[in-house]
Formats: structure tokens, sequence, C-alpha cells
């Protein structure tokens, strides 16, 4: 028997960095943490990829189970685009982890009052791959996957 | 040449570089996720960051020779090298780079000058590192390591 198919499906993260390099790198992160990753460069980006899934007769596996975004970014930051995210109907509920390099806790306050499940700093090490696979495994058991 | 003593200066040129600071922990992070899926991960990341850093200095270069210098415009590439520079370990180029914030920040002309110097110095040592380090790689490849 294939264990690949009592494998439960991977997640789908959907990753916000205006930065090439730290693109790669977090795509890389995400997918040895066995998920499947979509990545884009702004947060322009990431609300018209998430808006795609609501559209009728959309493929399942559009569905994004969770959004990782960088907070500086130019024209729309992390912290914005938790908050378009929180505000519309169908994708506040989508988990939203936040990364930064600065290390300010009235922003981390400010990101997670704002709903985000998780601030974590960047750059990412192994050691947080401990604490975004315990978050993946309680969204998975959310969704059911 | 013999694959081990080829191994052997390969492991000893990459310890030399830890040793003077060129990379720190985090580029140990990047080789943690170069796997079978990915065997060339390190060096495409470090591709990227190469051709991402020459674009940054262009327009940092371009920033500051206007006659009425944008701070910010500076400060955000900065980051943006900051950013991609932590993220794949090459520690002296993000150390010139937190210095540089602080001079925007400040808008102290000659400090940002004196930095992009800095910069551009310390970003071509690490670059020469990095091939360096690549070419003995793929020796050891080549021998059958």
């Amino acid at each position: 028997m294939d264990s690949s198919s009592i494998n439960k499906e991977k997640l789908h993260v959907l990753a916000v960095d205006d930065s090439e390099v730290e693109r790669a790198f977090m795509e890389k992160f995400l997918k040895n943490c066995d998920c499947q990753v979509t990545t884009a460069e702004n947060g322009a980006r990431a609300m018209e990829y998430l808006s795609l899934e609501n559209e009728p007769g959309k493929s399942k596996k559009l569905k994004v189970n969770m959004i990782i975004t960088d907070h500086s970014m130019p024209e729309m930051t992390g912290y914005e685009l938790l908050k378009k995210v929180k505000e519309s109907s169908t994708m506040k509920d989508i988990p939203v982890v936040i990364v930064s390099s600065d290390n300010i806790p009235t922003l981390i306050k400010k990101c997670l009052e704002e709903g985000a499940k998780e601030f974590m700093l960047k750059p990412l090490q192994q050691s947080d791959k401990q604490k975004l696979r315990s978050h993946l495994k309680e969204f998975q058991q959310l969704i059911g996957k | 040449m013999d694959v081990v003593l080829l191994q052997r200066r390969f492991s000893e040129y990459l310890t030399s570089l830890f040793n003077e600071g060129f990379l720190d922990e985090q580029f140990k992070q990047l080789q943690e996720l170069q796997d079978e899926n990915s065997p060339d991960f390190v060096f495409e990341v470090v591709t990227l960051f190469f051709e991402d850093s020459e674009r940054l200095l262009n327009e940092l270069a371009k920033a500051l020779v206007q006659p009425s210098i944008d701070f910010q415009k500076v400060d955000a590439h900065v980051h943006q090298l900051k950013g991609s520079s932590s993220s794949i370990g090459a520690g002296r180029v993000k150390d010139v780079c937190i210095h540089f914030r602080n001079f925007c920040e400040e808008q102290n002309i000659e400090g940002c000058l004196r930095c992009m110097q800095q910069i551009k110095h310390e970003y071509s040592l690490v670059k020469n590192k990095l091939e360096n380090l690549f070419r003995l790689e793929q020796q050891v490849i080549q021998a059958g390591g």
C-alpha cells in the first residue's frame, strides 16, 4: 500500500514578501514543513489570489489554508493585509502569521489584537519550524485535512 | 586531486568564512533547507541574492547622487538589502546595513556615503568568497564526492 494515499492532504500556504530572496527562502522553509506553497510579492497580489478561490467553479486546490506574510512591505504592510483579510467575510477565518525583522512589542501586540495567529521574527530558523508545525497541525485538524 | 582532500579544502574554507564573519548562523539554516528535492537550493538563493543586491546597489548609487537626497528612498533600499543579506547569512553586509539605516534616520549624508562605500566593499568580498566556495564544492562533486 502506498503510504502517500493515507497521508493527509498538504496544507496550502500563501507566502507574501516583497523580497525575491526572502520569498525563495520562505517557500523552501514551508515546503520542508510539508506544505504546498504559493507566493505573492505584495499585499495586492495576495488579495487578488485569495479572491480567486471565491469564484464559482474554481478548483478546490486553490483554497488557501494559511497566510504567512512579511510585515514591512511598501504600499501595503503585513498588518494592513491582515486587516483586509479579517474584514472579508470569505477570508476572515484564514489564519494569518506575520513575520518581521523588527522586534517591536507594540507592533506585535497590534497584529495579535487584529487577529494574527502568530508573530515570528525573521530570519526564520529551524527552531521556528516546531512552532509553525504545531500551528499547521492545529489548522489541519480544524479543516479536517 | 583526491576527493577527501578536496572535501577537506571545502570544509576548511567554509569554516574560515564563518570565523571571519562573512557568513553567520543563518547560512547554516540555508544549508539545512537543501535536500534531494532541491539539491542546488543554496546556490540558487545565493544567486538570487547577488542579482538582487546588484540591483539595490545601483539604486542606492543613483539615490545618493541626487542634488537633494531622498533619505526615505535610500532607507527603503537599505532595508531590502538588510533583509536579503540577513536571510542568507551574509553577516558583514547585514551589519553595514544596520549602520546605514541609522545614518538615514539621522539624515547624515557623510555617514550614508561612507556606508555606501563599505557596503560595496563588503558585498564584493562576500560575493567573491561565496563564488570560491561554490567552485570548491563543484570540484568535490566532480571528483565523485
